[in-house]
């Protein structure tokens, strides 16, 4: 059998993605107790917050992804838009602002005077990841209910059925691979993050692994880690479950909807954009108002968007022929899942095994090559299911037809394939660039000594109590990750136009 | 020329397509026609070299393409039409045609030729399915191919679309002079546009001759029935002459030389007579076609048998009504 182009380059990347993994094998083995109770407080915190995390966001996501699909809107566009930007936020921006914003003492208590629940724990971490990764659901679920074709809702109505019924029974059904999909990448999203747990003081297997790194328990850190891997793996082999039936693209269907409609579903959804979006950026602002531009070293913004923008070139040279070997068979499928490992690994566990691998290698040490390796193995599968998404849906029959017009493999790929994927790899980019723009715990055990960025600035600000300095960063932090967002509905806009 | 001997293909250990064999001459068109899953599209797709064959040659006299020896379809001078249109959605039309020419004027032509002139800066997505096919097949002649391949372009397009672009792509194809290979579902279409017609069955070729062969003279009863209505009915064959219960016929054997027959009957083949003093049979049902009426007569053996009326005649459900065989051509006939 002939093996595929794209396989040598995806073996690499897949092998990269284990280094991590085997570093951090050898570290635990050196690790003596296993299991124990703290432990079981642990597991139990995380699946907590995993679960809760999940089904805030299917809540909130699946009927956002109905309405932005379906329903004729004003500002159809701009809906679309500011809920997808809570993606853009960094969650411990919104964890670091809730928690400032909310209880005895806080600023709307200071600001308005009464007093609201305070918001740590549980609870605190539970609706701070909803809110800022439910996007991902609605993403996911808009996409998948896109591609249906009106007709069959338009039949089971035709035979009867009322619209709520056929949503349940008609198009409900065709759209749970996608909302599965994004259910996944909530969960593992919510495993990963370091920042809005440890802001919210709830002992989750990140916000340990962190204590016991500084503690200088390096090896009972990855043993934790390995713990934490193991979910991971799990849900990992859930999502090579999910199969992604194809349908043939038609035309989508239609809801108008009157005006008490209108208002109930506004009153329904406001309020998770007041939270996610309009607080932190009036509790941002207030502070600004308040400390002024206190002298605010603004290479610090440099630094960030360098190294995520050589992170999301990277990613996406990689991203391309791992896609493509994901397509072209079982093998290729296998090299892929391996690649998503680096999404599984928390930042704080990645940037443990990179800075003992950094040890062992003195020429990686303390550069910004180390870091952005750690951005690239962490966000790679972003880039990769992107663009395995746009060339999934190109049809083989333009490949064939470039192919017999007497085009060679590489010039298929470069005047065809390339051209109508490249939405899917600008998406991949954008994705990867935000979230290395956020990242905030490899960056801090990684970054070369005396290279702040904006993110592990917030974090040293938020330590040292002096919140009033978070709002230029924070603020920042915000436009440059909409900016990305911006670059990613464009990629999608001009699609749209294409078909 | 292109000439295919022994061509098997293979998906996993299931055979699509065994032992074709077939030449294709300057400039003919052949129509491959089958039911469904009978591997048409699939030995287009072995032509083109999108697939892999098993055993088997093709050969165009420039390439020779064996299990072993793989030519890459960029380099087998072949064009394909798709029945998805496959036009590159990113390009304009005039982008689509000229993919691959360095002189876009070859292009004009066929541009001009298809009615594609007001559409020329185009994108796909804004024209409709004959557009969009006429697009693709301009795109494919443009760029000079040996010989054409065409896979049931017709079958996405609008019934009253069909019938003229049907006539435009064989006669694009004849004016440009290269030989085609046309897979169509549609008997009435194979008849009609091909020079020739082959018949395929699970893979296997029944037949391939002339569209009038095909039609009068099917070498088995599954063609007989591809191709058109047909009814069967017994008789006694000597010589050349063929004894029914519906009269005599001249006859041709078409497989084992017996003497007890089942011969072929094409509707027109049969004349009916309402009113008749000794009816032989009763209309079981009629359908009006326009200009003609299709009935259903069954005899006193049960045999069910087709005769095709002036819309003049008018014969109801139930009438009681004498048919014959009336043709002055041998009839096939088969061995019981």
């Amino acid at each position: 059998m002939r093996i595929p182009a794209s396989y040598p380059m995806a073996l690499l990347a897949a092998l990269l993605a284990l280094v991590p993994v085997y570093i951090l094998i050898t570290l635990a083995s050196d690790a003596t107790a296993v299991f124990d109770s703290h432990n079981l407080k642990i597991l139990g915190n995380t699946l907590s917050l995993m679960v809760l995390t999940v089904i805030g966001s299917i809540l909130i996501g699946v009927p956002l992804a109905f309405i932005s699909a379906y329903v004729q809107l004003p500002f159809k566009k701009l809906w679309l838009v500011l809920f997808a930007a809570p993606l853009a936020i960094p969650s411990y921006i919104g964890a670091f602002t809730l928690y400032a914003a909310f209880g005895p003492g806080g600023e709307i208590n200071q600001l308005l005077g009464f007093e609201t629940p305070p918001m740590y724990g549980l609870t605190g971490a539970a609706i701070v990841m909803t809110l800022y990764t439910f996007p991902f659901v609605m993403l996911t679920t808009r996409s998948s209910l896109l591609s249906l074709d009106a007709s069959m809702v338009n039949a089971a109505r035709t035979l009867g059925m009322s619209m709520p019924m056929s949503v349940f029974k008609v198009i409900l059904p065709r759209v749970i691979n996608g909302i599965a999909a994004g259910s996944l990448l909530v969960a593992l999203y919510t495993l990963s993050d370091f920042g809005t747990p440890a802001m919210m003081r709830l002992d989750t297997f990140t916000r340990v692994i962190y204590v016991e790194y500084n503690a200088f328990g390096l090896s009972r850190a990855a043993m934790l880690s390995l713990q934490l891997m193991v979910i991971v793996g799990f849900l990992l082999f859930i999502e090579s479950q999910i199969k992604t039936a194809s349908e043939r693209h038609g035309r989508p269907l239609m809801l108008f909807p009157s005006n008490s409609q209108k208002l109930a579903m506004l009153v329904t959804f406001l309020p998770v954009l007041l939270l996610a979006i309009c607080l932190p950026l009036a509790i941002f602002t207030l502070w600004l108002a308040r400390d002024g531009i206190a002298d605010f070293d603004f290479s610090i913004a440099w630094n960030s968007a360098y190294a995520s923008g050589i992170a999301a070139i990277v990613a996406v040279v990689v991203a391309v022929p791992v896609a493509h070997a994901a397509l072209s068979g079982k093998v290729g499928r296998i090299m892929e899942r391996v690649t998503y490992f680096g999404f599984g690994i928390p930042g704080i566990v990645m940037g443990t095994a990179l800075v003992y691998g950094g040890l062992q290698l003195p020429l990686l040490y303390q550069t910004l090559a180390l870091l952005v390796i750690a951005y690239v193995l962490r966000f790679l599968p972003l880039a990769v299911g992107s663009v395995r998404t746009s060339t999934e849906h190109l049809d083989s029959s333009l490949i064939k037809s470039a192919r017999v017009l007497g085009a060679s493999p590489r010039e298929a790929f470069m005047r065809i394939t390339l051209p109508l994927t490249l939405r899917g790899i600008i998406a991949g980019a954008a994705l990867v660039f935000l979230e290395s723009m956020r990242e905030l715990e490899a960056t801090l055990l990684l970054g070369p000594t005396g290279f702040e960025t904006l993110s592990t600035y917030l974090w040293r600000v938020y330590e040292a109590g002096y919140f009033g300095r978070a709002a230029i960063p924070g603020l920042l932090l915000v436009v440059i990750s909409a900016c990305g967002l911006a670059i990613m509905l464009s990629g999608e806009k001009r699609s749209q136009l294409e078909h | 020329m292109l000439s295919v001997s022994k061509l098997s293909i293979d998906y996993g250990s299931n055979r699509v397509v065994s032992e074709l064999n077939l030449s294709l001459g300057e400039s003919e068109i052949l129509m491959l026609v089958g039911p469904t899953g009978c591997g048409k599209s699939t030995i287009l797709q072995a032509l083109a070299g999108l697939i892999p064959i098993s055993e088997g040659e093709i050969n165009l006299g420039s390439w020779r393409a064996t299990p072993k020896l793989k030519v890459p379809p960029e380099k087998r001078k072949v064009g394909m039409v798709f029945q998805d249109f496959a036009l590159f959605p990113h390009l304009t039309v005039q982008q689509n045609i000229c993919f691959r020419l360095t002189d876009t004027s070859k292009a004009d032509h066929w541009i001009k030729l298809l009615g594609l002139e007001a559409f020329r800066n185009k994108k796909p997505a804004t024209l409709s399915g004959g557009q969009k096919q006429r697009v693709a097949l301009a795109r494919t002649l443009a760029h000079e191919p040996d010989f054409v391949l065409l896979d049931e372009p017709l079958s996405n397009l609008d019934a009253a679309l069909k019938d003229t672009l049907r006539w435009d792509i064989r006669n694009a194809l004849k004016d440009a002079g290269v030989p085609a290979i046309w897979v169509t579902h549609d008997q009435e279409e194979a008849l009609s546009v091909g020079d020739r017609v082959g018949v395929l069955k699970e893979g296997i070729i029944q037949q391939i001759d002339t569209p009038e062969r095909c039609f009068s003279l099917p070498s088995n009863r599954f063609v007989a029935r591809f191709l058109g209505e047909a009814s069967f009915i017994a008789g006694n064959c000597e010589g050349d002459i063929a004894t029914t219960d519906l009269g005599n016929a001249p006859a041709i054997k078409v497989d084992h030389d017996t003497a007890k027959v089942d011969v072929l009957l094409r509707p027109d083949d049969i004349h009916l007579i309402q009113n008749a003093n000794s009816s032989n049979g009763k209309v079981t049902w009629v359908r009006y076609e326009g200009g003609s009426r299709l009935c259903a007569v069954k005899l006193a053996c049960d045999t069910v048998v087709t005769s095709r009326v002036s819309h003049e005649v008018m014969v109801r459900p139930g009438d009681a009504v004498h048919v014959s065989i009336n043709t002055t051509h041998p009839l096939a006939v088969y061995a019981a």
